[in-house]
């Protein structure tokens, strides 16, 4: 059932350069990336008066700098999924009239840790009573932990879990800003420095600095801009659990299901209408969960699925087109990177672009499998 | 190896866990040698990570219990970018286990190697408790290794 009025993303462009960035302050990225995207939507910034982003530096910060006075404010921190969800809470806020124009920013000096907060876990957190002690160092050591559960229970192969690095190789190789373009074996994966078993280098994301902004509003003026409209067509958010040893199932992701099943609902649409899609990849199993939660392949199959050549380019399903996390970028919170190139596949202007893209979603993932909130973005209105 | 007249290099400590209200009960229990864990006296699903409210159905009339201490091991890593405390240790596994009531939580594995060979998924496991500062942490070995 879709909702009215439509939103659109009106404005959508990244920082001027991803990868190592030690010249530029997380709130700078912030900045930079704002700047771009209401030049890219031809708006100014007397034209905002809505703001969304994660602490820190928060809606506040990140307003006051731009000079803008927001009507209406989200600081929506629920992990790299969170831009999804301000997109989600965009439209609603523009539905009731709360704002008109809605600014999303998204700045991490992810790898420099310039202006960065540190990472906080205190030893009486949940974290950090119940699994810190046990040695985790941050995600490779933690988001992996279901994989080997779903490898037993369903037969997904160490190679089939390496080819998920190598397809998205394939992408960026097409991808000038692709911070990874040289073409990779599985081989070439299997060899990688092991991290976290089974897991190797080549099948973690990358870890960078850079930002990236989304201009969000209403589709009654979709003909005022320089680029073409890009519908919010559906929309969902949903949780699953905020530690990994007590995610639901570890064979599937609960939250990727529950927030696809809402977006494609609102949107009124099935798989078979998918000409794109972006699955966040933090690790390789990340989009081999995310195609069976949203039903593109049966359970137990989206390994194959992929290995196959389903998903890299010539596939039927083209899949994390920019290179993903694991060969693009990954500042830490990837979401705002997947949307960005959902909206260039629809718009027509991607570096890997896909022929005739009408319909692309974009999965986020928040924390680890802890959230995740999905979109389905579309060349026109319903 | 340590230098002749300078100090030897510190290894700094592995985490250790505060207690809260909320999870003191199972943090005593853990002293006491038991895994204490909570149960709900209106559905009788049992729970864990503690908190006053069963997730099951809502009630708070819960209760703390000792569960048995058996268990199976559900999924891991073998973690080889050590955190930090764990530096001296080699690779080791950073497991989630299933109790035998039900509920999984994090832990590690002692008294087996921590190696793929060596970790079988499902296989059976029993607590035992490793002093950590003021903490003695829940950790599993496999059964009948003669705790």
């Amino acid at each position: 059932m879709s909702r009215e009025p439509g939103v659109i993303i009106a404005g959508a462009a990244e920082t001027n350069a991803l990868g190592k960035l030690p010249d530029y302050s997380t709130l700078q990225l912030h900045i930079e990336a704002a700047v771009n995207a209401v030049a890219d939507a031809g708006l100014s910034m007397r034209d905002i008066d809505g703001i969304a982003t994660v602490n820190a530096p928060g809606p506040v910060q990140v307003a006051h700098a731009l000079g803008i006075t927001p009507a209406y404010m989200d600081g929506t921190a629920v992990g790299g999924t969170s831009f999804l969800l301000h997109v989600r809470h965009a439209a609603a806020a523009i539905r009731a009239g709360y704002a008109s124009t809605v600014l999303i920013t998204h700045g991490e000096s992810g790898r420099s840790r310039v202006g960065a907060s540190p990472f906080p876990r205190g030893a009486s957190s949940m974290p950090g009573q119940f699994e810190a002690p046990y040695g985790t160092a941050g995600p490779t050591s933690a988001f992996t932990i279901p994989v080997l559960r779903y490898m037993k229970e369903y037969g997904l192969t160490h190679e089939q879990l390496a080819y998920v690095a190598v397809a998205q190789r394939k992408w960026a190789a097409r991808n000038p800003r692709a911070m990874f373009r040289d073409l990779i074996t599985v081989d070439d994966v299997l060899a990688s420095r092991v991290v976290a078993w089974p897991f190797h280098l080549l099948e973690c994301c990358l870890v960078t600095d850079g930002g990236g902004a989304l201009v969000v509003t209403s589709a009654e003026r979709a003909a005022d801009f320089r680029k073409p409209a890009v519908h919010v067509l559906g929309t969902g958010e949903s949780m699953d659990a905020p530690v990994i040893s007590q995610m639901a199932d570890f064979t599937e992701s609960k939250a990727f299901r529950l927030a696809g099943q809402a977006a494609f609902a609102e949107a009124g649409i099935t798989t078979t209408d998918v000409k794109h899609l972006m699955v966040y990849d933090a690790f390789a199993h990340v989009p081999i969960y995310g195609l069976e939660a949203l039903g593109f392949t049966a359970k137990g199959e989206a390994g194959a699925f992929i290995a196959d050549g389903n998903t890299e380019p010539g596939g039927r399903l083209p899949l994390n087109t920019n290179g993903g996390g694991l060969s693009y970028t990954h500042t830490g919170m990837y979401g705002m990177f997947a949307i960005q190139e959902g909206v260039r596949q629809v718009r027509g202007e991607a570096a890997a672009q896909v022929p005739d893209v009408d319909i692309s979603v974009v999965v986020g993932n928040g924390g680890m499998f802890a959230t995740s909130g999905v979109l389905v973005l579309g060349r026109q209105a319903h | 190896m340590s230098t002749p007249g300078q100090p030897a290099r510190q290894t700094p400590a592995k985490p250790v866990p505060e207690p809260t209200p909320d999870t003191q009960p199972f943090w005593d229990g853990c002293a006491a040698g038991e895994l204490r864990i909570q149960r709900c006296r209106a559905c009788g699903k049992p729970y864990f990570y503690p908190r006053p409210v069963c997730p099951e159905c809502g009630s708070t009339d819960v209760e703390w219990f000792t569960a048995s201490g058996r268990a199976t091991l559900y999924s891991y890593v073998i973690n080889h970018r050590p955190a930090r405390g764990f530096e001296d240790d080699g690779p080791y596994a950073i497991a989630v286990v299933e109790l035998a009531e039900g509920p999984r939580m994090m832990t590690n594995l002692v008294g087996v190697p921590n190696t793929p060979e060596d970790l079988i998924l499902d296989m059976e496991l029993q607590v035992t408790f490793e002093r950590r500062g003021a903490i003695s942490l829940p950790v599993f070995a496999p059964a009948g290794a003669g705790q």
